[in-house]
């Protein structure tokens, strides 16, 4: 039995709890993550480890008189433990408020209204897991891992604002390993997410898998550094597009100096008017409230035909800079990110990317990017998985893994020549600390030139 | 009462692992028990105003058991004898579902019973300070580094960690560990037009200890916020890193990130036996390797030291109760041994090290690193400039990149010096480098002595599946190395 609305009712109860200790002056906002996870590790089409883990985490912001202080704790469960709990660090809130400075950038709680949005699923049990990936999986030399089970994004504050989403889900993120002729290994990506588990489906992902695996097996062509017309896959585009997370189009990151467009804002540079960029929440794959529970806009315009028209600005950059904020959110690394990203698609019909791109690398995957110059928006990173040499629009081989570093504004500027039609959903499979929500929507790309270093 | 720091929380019920573990009901060849218990506390003035005044409560218990060769684990924040009964119920329904399908059959050979307390050794505790006198320091460094307009962000940072770790287990392991652990950033961005230039103090994560507040020099600090500010302004007006090929000259708190990226993860055992090869990668470091490959010069020795007083990552125990010791992985050049656990040791036959870690209570251990330390050597930092005749000198790390089977890398920093016949000359912004592993240790020519070593650490070494970010120290004297690929930024 679901064990979701057990958890709506107590933070419910909880937060009312809390809510009524309040003295005149104080707001408090409260988040409430959860999660009741089971996570399979494969080595080699076995299993490695197997963990569960039932995790509730409260966070509290505790605003008074101009301070703001935030704490967040582990939640037992049992409503009276928890209670004493939140009690305990209300106070302590309470006691800090005296003695802080003021901070002229909090932003007063308001009720901005309810949401509630539950995706229920059909998810298996870890047995049943274990044995269908595995039997799936057999024959091949299969690594990753399966995630399952409900999770949890609710909010509430002391002015009556309330927003609950709850998600039923799971992933299989994997990869096939095999060597070709000369020995070396070589291997194919793959992800199924979703709430339903389909095992018709699974399979068929896996044989196209396997499919992809098999042109691995020619020999690899090693490539001299410098410039190559090439194509990106969707799973390269993504691998690009979470770069634009990290401190490309928040509002904070370019008043902070530290901004990868902070010279497409100042409109030094241009992107390409094949480019566009939205925050797209109509996926349903991530809560379209923040962590103060404001709403951002279904879609929001950030890049239209190469131009930005909006940067990210959360409700306290608001205050600070006097830009509008859209409901944006911030990272742990205090800066706003894309929390729904759609890359919109072009002309290119997807099944027409190797003819269009005629002899050139072909990429599918991506692999540790970093800023090499985050104020000219230059990246390095290396190709990794499936990445192919191709000529007159054929597969010739495998390469050898190649580093990259190159400018957002070559690649998705001058040297743009094409976005495909067809977008795919890449959804977010990370799990530092708890399981995430959310992915990008992405087309293909083929780009004229793109700098290859080593 | 002025709040100090420290924040106990009195009315939460206190915990004990080995009631606990003994009210467990079930079957199981072995069970085990890890409590965590962690407080984050996060401190920073931004441009002389408060930013961040946060605190983490995390408690949490990992219950584990091996049932038919297989370890099953469960994680619970419920800590009432009905929640961790259901953990174990769970950790047995896992470890008899993968046990049929299991990459290894393990025994018991790799949960020692091991006993002891180990205590981060500091004087002064979080106690000893007051929550207004920490801001009013913040404040004070926020306005040494904000010595100019052009300075846009003028951010100090400090974060404390109070961490209890105690393990039991039916085999008689009980290993209770405290640790308190220090970290601070203290950063100016300078800005002109859409050029801006950022400087810290040896890097956004580098400064991590663990120690008490005695480690926090606050009339050092106030006077080497100042610097940062010079060097960001500087930076700001400095020409970008030459494109060439020069001797490189690292600093200790580079050294650190060249270790972390460029040694440790290739020997983590398994990655070599290909658990990470979906997440993090491979690693071309082959079982063979060890006690053949020539990993770096006759000057490179590297160790695993989970000795060192005040590092970022020692410890007494890892988190199967094996005790740790400081043990050599790289020897006048020659790989000798891996970072890899008992359980890895015991799928791979290859001697490691005391490294079974996990981030928290609600992740199974796996092999992380720990202390990783460039060994000193016998030259000196002005004699390695004297004797360049072209070369640079970089600082403080800021971009980080290297392939899944950790080989080509390239890595950037904040702020370097061109040395030009022997001589400290200009100082150049973006400088950043990229070479190949083997033949970039192959490469270094000289290794400064042990007065001129300096430890630091990051909190944030990301890996596995379900992923974790563990704390991991690094120490190493400045090191020279023989015609690197060098460029800057710009395009």
């Amino acid at each position: 039995m679901s064990m979701i609305p057990q958890m709506e009712k107590n933070f419910s109860t909880l937060s009312e709890s809390l809510f009524s200790e309040l003295k005149a002056g104080e707001e408090l906002n409260l988040n409430f993550n959860a999660e009741d996870s089971v996570f399979v590790r494969f080595n080699q089409s076995q299993v490695r480890q197997n963990t569960s883990v039932d995790q509730k985490v409260l966070t509290l912001q505790f605003q008074s008189d101009q301070r703001k202080i935030r704490f967040e704790c582990s939640l037992s469960g049992d409503l009276e433990t928890d209670r004493q709990l939140g009690l305990e660090l209300l106070q302590r809130a309470r006691e800090e408020a005296r003695v802080l400075p003021a901070d002229p950038f909090v932003v007063p709680m308001e009720n901005r209204g309810e949401s509630h949005k539950h995706h229920p699923g059909r998810l298996l049990g870890p047995e049943e897991a274990i044995n269908s990936l595995i039997q799936s999986a057999r024959g091949s030399d299969f690594v990753g891992l399966y995630a399952s089970g409900p999770i949890v994004r609710a909010t509430a504050n002391s002015k009556g604002q309330k927003h609950w989403f709850s998600t039923e889900s799971f992933f299989v993120d994997y990869s096939l390993f095999t060597t070709n002729a000369d020995q070396e290994n070589k291997a194919v990506k793959g992800t199924y997410a979703d709430s339903h588990w389909d095992q018709n489906l699974f399979s068929q992902k896996l044989q196209d898998s396997q499919n992809q695996l098999s042109l691995m097996k020619r020999k690899s062509l090693s490539l001299k550094p410098g410039s190559y017309r090439t194509y990106f896959a969707s799973g390269a585009v993504g691998a690009i597009c979470d770069m634009l997370s990290w401190n490309a189009l928040s509002l904070s990151a370019l008043k902070k100096g530290n901004c990868a467009f902070a010279k497409l804002y100042d409109k030094e540079k241009t992107l390409s008017p094949l480019f566009h960029l939205k925050e797209n929440f109509s996926t349903g794959l991530s809560p379209q409230f923040n962590s103060l529970g404001e709403m951002a806009p279904e879609e929001l315009t950030l890049i239209e035909k190469g131009e930005l028209k909006n940067m990210l600005v959360s409700s306290r950059a608001e205050k600070e800079y006097g830009v509008k904020a859209n409901g944006s959110d911030f990272s742990s690394w205090g800066f706003e990110y894309l929390r729904a990203p759609e890359i919109l698609g072009g002309e290119l019909e997807e099944s027409k990317a190797l003819e269009a791109l005629g002899t050139g690398l072909y990429l599918s995957q991506l692999h540790y990017l970093n800023w090499s110059d985050i104020s000219h928006a230059r990246m390095t990173g290396m190709t990794r998985y499936a990445c192919f040499w191709v000529e007159k629009g054929e597969i010739v081989g495998p390469i050898k893994d190649l580093r990259f570093d190159d400018t957002l504004y070559q690649i998705f500027g001058g040297e743009l020549e094409a976005l495909t039609r067809e977008q795919h959903i890449d959804p977010v499979v990370d799990t530092y600390f708890s399981r995430s929500l959310g992915g990008k929507k992405v087309p293909g790309a083929l780009v004229r030139q793109f700098a290859f270093t080593l | 009462m002025m709040p100090s720091l420290s924040i106990p929380l009195v009315k939460s019920t206190p915990f004990n692992p080995e009631i606990a573990l003994k009210s467990l009901r079930g079957q199981a060849d072995w069970v085990g028990l890890r409590y965590v218990n962690e407080k984050t506390h996060s401190r920073s003035v931004r441009n002389g105003r408060p930013e961040d005044n946060s605190v983490v409560f995390d408690h949490g218990a990992m219950v584990e058991v091996l049932i038919d060769g297989h370890f099953g684990y469960a994680g619970t924040s419920d800590l009432s004898s009905t929640g961790l009964q259901k953990a174990l119920d769970r950790a047995k329904m896992l470890a008899k579902a993968g046990s049929q399908h299991k990459v290894t059959h393990f025994d018991l050979s790799t949960r020692p019973a091991s006993v002891g307390h180990y205590r981060t050794p500091y004087f002064q505790g979080l106690d000893s300070t007051s929550l207004s006198e920490l801001t009013d320091l913040l404040i004070m460094a926020s306005e040494k580094l904000k010595a100019s307009e052009k300075i846009v962000t003028a951010l100090a940072h400090l974060r404390f960690i109070e961490t209890t770790l105690h393990f039991v287990s039916s085999n008689g392991a009980n290993t209770l560990q405290e640790f308190l652990f220090l970290t601070n950033n203290f950063q100016a961005t300078a800005q002109e037009g859409s050029e801006s230039q950022t400087r810290t103090l040896n890097g956004g994560v580098a400064r991590c200890l663990q120690m008490g507040l005695e480690a926090f020099d606050r009339d050092q600090a106030l006077k080497d916020c100042e610097n940062v500010a010079k060097q960001a302004l500087e930076l700001l007006a400095a020409p970008n890193c030459p494109t060439d090929q020069l001797d490189l000259l690292l600093a200790p708190d580079q050294m650190l990130l060249q270790i972390h990226e460029s040694i440790g993860h290739h020997l983590e055992l398994d990655r070599i036996l290909g658990d990470e090869r979906n997440y993090a990668g491979w690693s071309f470091v082959q079982p063979q390797d060890f006690g053949t490959l020539k990993y770096g010069s006759s000057l490179m020795n590297v160790t695993f030291d989970p000795s060192v007083p005040g590092e970022f990552a020692s410890y007494a125990f890892d988190d199967c109760g094996n005790p740790a010791q400081r043990e050599f992985l790289i020897e006048k050049g020659l790989l000798k041994k891996g970072l890899g656990s008992l359980e890895s040791q015991f799928r791979s036959q290859i001697p490691g090290v005391a490294n079974f870690r996990s981030s928290s209570w609600n992740r199974a251990p796996i092999d992380r690193m720990a202390n990783i330390n460039l060994e000193p050597g016998n030259s000196k930092l002005a004699d390695m400039i004297s004797q360049t005749e072209r070369g640079i000198y970089m600082e403080s790390n800021v971009s980080w990149s290297i392939d899944d089977y950790r080989n080509k890398f390239q890595f950037g920093c904040e702020y370097a010096r061109l040395i030009e016949n022997g001589q400290l000359t200009k100082v150049v912004k973006n400088p950043n480098y990229r070479g190949v592993t083997v033949p970039f240790w192959n490469s270094l020519k000289a290794v400064g002595s042990a007065d001129e070593v300096e430890i630091f650490g990051s909190p944030w070494c990301g890996k596995g599946e379900p992923s974790q970010a563990i704390r991991v120290g690094h120490s190493a004297p400045p090191c020279l190395f023989e015609k690197v690929e060098v460029f800057g930024g710009g395009k």
